[in-house]
């Protein structure tokens, strides 16, 4: 046990004092942070300022569309050869000519700048006109805008799912959202700590450091240590950043709240997509629902935190062990192709069905079943969890399986660890493994 | 005595590969005892055994009379063939971690580290990492880790063939200082040449199996053959029936090189008395056989199966 914690102790401040780590640390919750508060800052940037001249030969505007977001319009000569000139002299960012128009069918508007427009400017553009057409054919068939806003209807579904415990609402989308959030989590976390055990072991063997510390401690101990090492070393990583992050929202949440940027991705995406012709004050109101979702949502948060860290550590110890074995079969880095093949595909797999299966259909047959083999489960499981009803019997079944694969794993690891290790300039194949479990000790 | 280190019948398979097929030893306590044979015959895998890495499918190891255990890891120093360190580590840091894994305490193990650097020179290197090493200086932080905690049983696995002549001597004099002081060695090598002067005590390991073992005097008593190189001037003409000339060679001036073989029931001075009479002589010495010659002739002996051209010889 004394050993076990040196080796946990080595490979876990070997890897803390490094300057990658540090660097890491550092940088993640910054490019976190940047993910998503460089698009809205860009956004707002490039939409300041901008002006849009009208040339309107249709009298389609009989007033100017109202400023928005730093969007101005204003009106040129309806003469579009005058007009062009004009533009030319200003500074303006586009020059929007309307043609003489038939209000059933309109068609011919045209748009001319200096350089590219971008997409959101073309779209508010776009939206301008629609809603100048809308206007003036709501005004030929006499119906006032006002009127068929009233009209307008807008319903919410409350989600509620149907459980021994009772009835529990719960919000469909937050759901989602939690499940990509966990199992991508967890499948970023066994990859990036599954490879570094298997480059800590290639290391110790090719630096051929290995046979002297097996004189002195079990090959068993020595694995265990290195994956519980590599362990603690992406929770440290991993808590740095929570806290890292949570300190920048923080002090970013004066000038930009995450609420706001929330608000704003909505908006752009809304905006930005090619169907985006609904008004800017809807796109508003949705945002202000997810807000609502976030805060409101009813999921069991005990739960899922508790299963998050069992499915976090057990994928991890499952799959590590399975790294470990890799490391010390081979030699060098382009050997751990074939084998990692097999066991990097479940991993991949679950994460490419879960868009498709999982979040769809969370307690369907393909569901269940992932959520119970050891190879997809960690990942699996948590994708259903957030939309609750997994029987307890499954969860039971699943976190049993998946603890006899840890098991299982550690057995098979430790086998080809033991042999594998000490195994120089071989090339090694599946035959050859198969016979290593079978050796005596 | 009771022998420190005794191999009962050990027997280890890999699959279908025997490595090692019923090998007895009996290493006696302070001495230097050589585990010799060509590449592949089964000596690290011996090794390995004692070492505790791997178990043996047979047979079992004892230390003092007892069944090794492993508590006896402590009691043991291992230099492997393959030699290597933690290259991103600071020496201080590697040798005290290699040193607690055989279990001494944090401050036993500093104070040894730091008598041992300044021994070797190193101490201006403790804070460096091991990756800024010369590679002389990377064999001699391994030798130290190897000897650190003191183990009462030294196992050097082709100790000489990494090492630069400088460094070889310096170890061979570490080493026969920790003999003095009580350690018991034990070489493995191919390269009989570089140890036969060293040791005491000899196993010669061939296929598996153990040909011959026993102190190095005995060894070579049994296997001398009564031959002796003469060096002189004059003309030799050996006409006796007690004499057998082997070889003759004329050198310039009337110098020659003889090696001459007395047949049984002579003694050396016979041969001397009989030169003095014909000849002037310049040198007599008996032709002692290496440990190399006494290997292949007994594998010769023993398995003649076995013996393929160029298999045997180093």
């Amino acid at each position: 046990m004394d050993k076990l914690l040196l080796i946990f102790q080595r490979e876990y401040l070997t890897r803390v004092r490094k300057k990658s780590f540090l660097i890491m640390s550092l940088v993640g919750p910054l490019l976190t942070v940047a993910l998503f508060a460089v698009p809205v800052m860009i956004a707002k940037m490039s939409d300041s300022g901008k002006v849009v001249a009208i040339s309107d030969a249709g009298g389609l505007f009989q007033t100017l569309p109202e400023d928005n977001d730093g969007l101005r319009f204003t009106r040129v000569s309806a003469d579009l050869p005058t007009a062009k000139a004009e533009f030319n002299k200003t500074k303006y960012d586009a020059l929007l000519h309307v043609p003489k128009l038939d209000l059933v069918n309109p068609n011919g508007f045209q748009v001319f700048s200096r350089k590219g427009l971008g997409m959101s400017l073309e779209n508010d553009m776009r939206r301008a006109v629609e809603d100048a057409v809308e206007n003036q054919r709501l005004r030929q068939a006499g119906i006032d805008r006002a009127t068929l806003d009233n009209m307008k209807v807008k319903v919410e579904l409350q989600t509620i799912s149907l459980s021994d415990e009772g009835e529990r609402s719960s919000s469909t989308g937050v759901s989602t959202g939690v499940a990509y959030a966990c199992g991508f989590l967890i499948y970023i976390f066994i990859f990036m700590y599954g490879i570094q055990i298997m480059r800590g072991v290639m290391e110790e063997k090719t630096s051929r450091i290995v046979e002297v510390v097996i004189s002195s401690v079990k090959p068993f101990q020595l694995m265990m240590g290195k994956v519980l090492g590599i362990a603690a070393v992406g929770f440290t990583q991993l808590l740095i950043w929570v806290l890292l992050s949570l300190g920048i929202a923080t002090a970013m949440a004066g000038s930009m709240s995450p609420e706001k940027m929330v608000q704003d991705r909505v908006e752009r995406v809304n905006s930005a997509s090619v169907t985006g012709t609904r008004p800017a004050k809807q796109s508003q109101e949705e945002s202000n629902k997810i807000v609502k979702a976030l805060r409101q949502a009813d999921l069991n948060v005990p739960l899922l935190v508790g299963c998050f860290l069992f499915y976090f550590l057990g994928g991890y110890l499952f799959y590590g062990a399975l790294f470990g074995a890799i490391g010390a079969a081979v030699d060098n880095e382009t050997d751990t192709q074939q084998f990692m093949l097999p066991v990097t595909m479940p991993l991949v797999l679950t994460f490419v069905v879960s868009q498709a299966v999982l979040t769809t259909n969370p307690n369907g047959p393909v569901a269940f079943w992932m959520s119970m083999f050891p190879f997809t489960s960690p990942i699996a499981m948590m994708m259903r969890l957030p939309f609750g009803g997994v029987p307890t019997w499954q969860l039971a079944l699943s976190m049993l399986l998946l603890i006899g694969g840890f098991v299982f794993a550690i057995w098979v690891a430790a086998r080809i660890y033991r042999v594998g290790i000490l195994m120089y300039g071989k090339k090694i194949t599946y035959g050859e493994l198969s016979k290593w479990l079978f050796y005596k000790g | 005595m009771q022998p420190i280190l005794q191999a009962l019948n050990v027997r280890k398979a890999y699959g279908q590969h025997v490595a090692l097929d019923g090998v007895s030893l009996d290493i006696p306590e302070r001495s230097i005892y050589g585990l010799l044979g060509p590449n592949g015959a089964g000596k690290t895998s011996l090794i390995r055994i004692i070492t505790q890495i791997t178990g043996a499918d047979e047979g079992e190891i004892r230390i003092r009379g007892e069944k090794l255990a492993p508590r006896h890891i402590a009691e043991i120093g291992y230099l492997p063939e393959e030699r290597g360190l933690y290259k991103k580590m600071k020496v201080g840091e590697q040798l005290l971690y290699l040193a607690r894994l055989k279990g001494l305490t944090r401050t036993d193990a500093t104070q040894r580290i730091k008598a041992w650097l300044q021994r070797l020179d190193l101490t201006p290197w403790a804070d460096k990492n091991v990756e800024d090493l010369s590679k002389g200086m990377q064999q001699k932080v391994q030798f130290v880790a190897t000897v650190l905690h003191e183990p009462k049983i030294i196992i050097l696995d082709e100790p000489f063939s990494g090492f630069d002549p400088i460094n070889a001597n310096l170890i061979k004099d570490e080493i026969l200082a920790l003999r003095d002081k009580g350690a018991t060695i034990i070489f493995s090598t191919h390269r009989m040449e570089s140890v036969e002067e060293m040791c005491d005590n000899i196993a010669l390991i061939n296929r598996s199996r153990k040909v011959l073992d026993g102190s190095v005097g005995a060894i070579r008593d049994t296997f001398r053959t009564q031959t002796y190189a003469v060096e002189g001037r004059g003309r030799l003409l050996v006409v006796h029936p007690d004499f057998e000339v082997l070889e003759h060679h004329e050198r310039e001036n009337g110098h020659f090189y003889d090696v001459i073989r007395l047949h049984a029931g002579t003694a050396p001075n016979d041969l001397l008395r009989y030169l003095i009479g014909q000849v002037e002589v310049h040198a007599f010495r008996e032709l002692i056989p290496s440990i190399n010659e006494i290997f292949i002739r007994r594998v010769r002996e023993t398995m003649p199966e076995t013996i393929r051209e160029g298999e045997l010889v180093p």
